[in-house]
């Protein structure tokens, strides 16, 4: 109850500082709105390469960008938390009696939301595009985009309290992120890799979400594939939670 | 409202365990502003953020506001309220909404929260720019509201941590009134501070930390009256050297030390030191640039139980 009540507390505080700066929810929507204008096209023309996943260039590519949207989102996230932790606000929270899981879910609540409502803005956008989205479709893309946003954000979380500071952060999340981003196929089906790089995405669990993203959108919603990925990226949540709320409760310095 | 024993904590450090507070009994009463000073490194900060429930004790016995510290951390947090050193306020938030946040979060509903923030922004002074975000205040204003923020509960026990450090005399002397206000409302404060006049004016008692020990405790009268007699600041012209040697060996002089090219020196009675000192300089062909006499400050206190001005240590 009292988990529940602080959560919802810090989650309003955050959404309220969020809405309160709008830019970054333009930003947010832009860079994935410029893939689809500048890059999808270039799709159209391989579609028909062996290999290239049914479903046509739009229902291939808008599920890999809306998991590249919760990644790259999400990863951004702990440059807030660094700010407010130079503020002196997160050590006067750590002093009230507010749940220290609170702390990280009531944050995290915040940038499920964030995602979902750019998720949908960008599904939308691509409508006229192309994309056919099904209503499965979309509720298990919404499903995959709000596990991957709470598990790395509180990864994010995690990383932002260890570092406490942006010059060690900003490398660190990009230098991550980016392999991640490389090896799920987000940009290109893996099925166009060779297979040495095939094995190495195996280890990567956002090749999962992408896996599964594709099924779901292009009429596989029962496939292994799709609940393989939802479990994968529920598992990926709980480790994040664990070692966020973990960094929470511990003293930070 | 707290009692400690033996207080201690420890940081592994590369080199092995390094100490930062090595056993410190502290008894702070009810309703006392007490403060807390020590050069940086001290281990003020550390002992401030062991009471506060921000860092575990390595060992020793604590009771905070009535409550053990180790074994009941929560209950704690319930009693006090922390204002640390960097502030407590979010850039982007207004202080109206900080203050309500923080009573939410002690459990207060939402009309009770915005009853006592609107009282506190009132009391604070703070009313006009209480809807501003506070990226928009000035120093004492920010400062003014992150004591609000510590104070939103109605906690029996405040902590400060340098309240006034970076403040214009103008705040400063603001903050002061305010810490006034709570001793007379009954809060017991318990504040640290770089300014010993700031000490001196606003403490019921006093500690004085040092290589993690508590090196003197008392009021400020008391511990000014330890230093008996007086305080002769003497400013030779250039270099100290000659006139150090020369007065060293002198009976009248219990104690002699050397900071900033100005001889300080503890003696029993600065009106007759004063002749016996310009005599002897004279004598030796030194002269003076300046002269002064002073009763023992808690500066002087710091002095004598640190080795080190204050003021050479404030960061």
């Amino acid at each position: 109850m009292k988990l529940l009540r602080d959560t919802w507390l810090m989650f309003v505080r955050y959404f309220l500082i969020f809405i309160g700066n709008p830019a970054w929810v333009i930003i947010g929507v832009i860079q994935p709105v410029l893939y689809l204008l500048l890059f999808a096209p270039l799709l159209k023309s391989i579609v028909h390469i062996p290999g290239f996943p049914p479903g046509g260039a739009y229902n291939v590519f808008v599920p890999g960008l809306l998991i590249q949207l919760g990644l790259f989102g999400a990863s951004g996230v702990g440059f807030g938390l660094i700010d407010e932790l130079r503020s002196g606000v997160i050590e006067r929270f750590r002093v009230t009696p507010v749940s220290r899981l609170a702390l990280l879910l009531g944050r995290a609540c915040r940038d499920i939301l964030t995602l979902l409502i750019q998720s949908l803005i960008l599904m939308g956008l691509a409508i006229p595009f192309g994309l056919q989205p099904t209503f499965l479709g979309v509720v298990v893309m919404l499903g995959l985009v709000a596990l991957i946003g709470l598990g790395m954000s509180s990864l994010a979380y995690a990383a932002a309290l260890a570092l406490k500071d942006e010059n060690s952060y900003a490398p660190l999340v990009f230098t991550l992120s980016l392999p991640l981003l490389l090896l799920s196929g987000v940009l290109l089906p893996l099925q166009l890799a060779p297979q040495w790089l095939q094995d190495i995405a195996k280890a990567n669990p956002l090749s999962y979400a992408v896996t599964a993203a594709r099924d779901v959108f292009n009429g596989n919603g029962g496939s292994p594939d799709v609940w393989k990925g939802l479990a994968i990226m529920a598992a990926l949540a709980i480790v994040g939670i664990a070692i966020g709320a973990r960094r929470f409760s511990r003293a930070i310095a | 409202m707290i009692h400690t024993k033996g207080l201690r904590r420890t940081f592994k450090g590369r080199r092995g365990a390094v100490e930062a507070v090595a056993g410190v009994d502290l008894d702070v009463l009810g309703g006392q502003t007490f403060g807390f000073l020590g050069p940086n490194g001290a281990g003020k900060t550390t002992t401030l953020r062991m009471l506060s429930t921000l860092l575990p004790v390595t060992s020793g016995q604590a009771t905070v506001a009535g409550c053990d510290l180790r074994h009941q951390p929560a209950k704690v947090r319930e009693r006090i309220g922390y204002v640390s050193q960097e502030g407590s306020s979010y850039s982007e938030v207004t202080g109206r909404r900080e203050l309500t946040m923080q009573g939410r979060l002690y459990g207060m509903n939402r009309a009770v929260a915005d009853k006592r923030a609107a009282e506190l922004l009132e009391t604070l002074e703070l009313t006009d720019c209480g809807d501003r975000k506070t990226k928009t205040y000035s120093g004492g204003q920010k400062r003014r509201l992150d004591v609000g923020i510590g104070l939103m509960h109605l906690p029996d026990l405040l902590f400060l941590d340098e309240p006034t450090t970076g403040l214009d005399p103008q705040s400063r002397a603001r903050m002061w009134d305010e810490v006034r206000r709570l001793r007379e409302s009954g809060t017991t404060v318990f504040l640290t501070t770089h300014y010993l006049e700031e000490a001196d004016a606003l403490c019921d008692r006093i500690a004085i930390i040092d290589h993690g020990r508590i090196v003197a405790e008392g009021t400020p009268e008391e511990l000014k009256r330890e230093i008996a007699g007086d305080v002769v600041l003497v400013g030779p012209e250039g270099s100290p050297d000659k006139a150090r040697d020369i007065l060293k060996g002198q009976d009248f002089i219990r104690e002699l030390t050397v900071e900033n090219e100005v001889l300080r020196l503890y003696v029993d009675r600065g009106e007759t030191a004063l002749p016996q000192i310009i005599r002897l300089l004279d004598g030796a062909g030194i002269n003076l640039a300046t002269l002064s006499l002073h009763r023992p400050s808690l500066d002087d206190v710091f002095f004598r139980k640190t080795g080190r001005s204050l003021r050479e240590t404030a960061p």
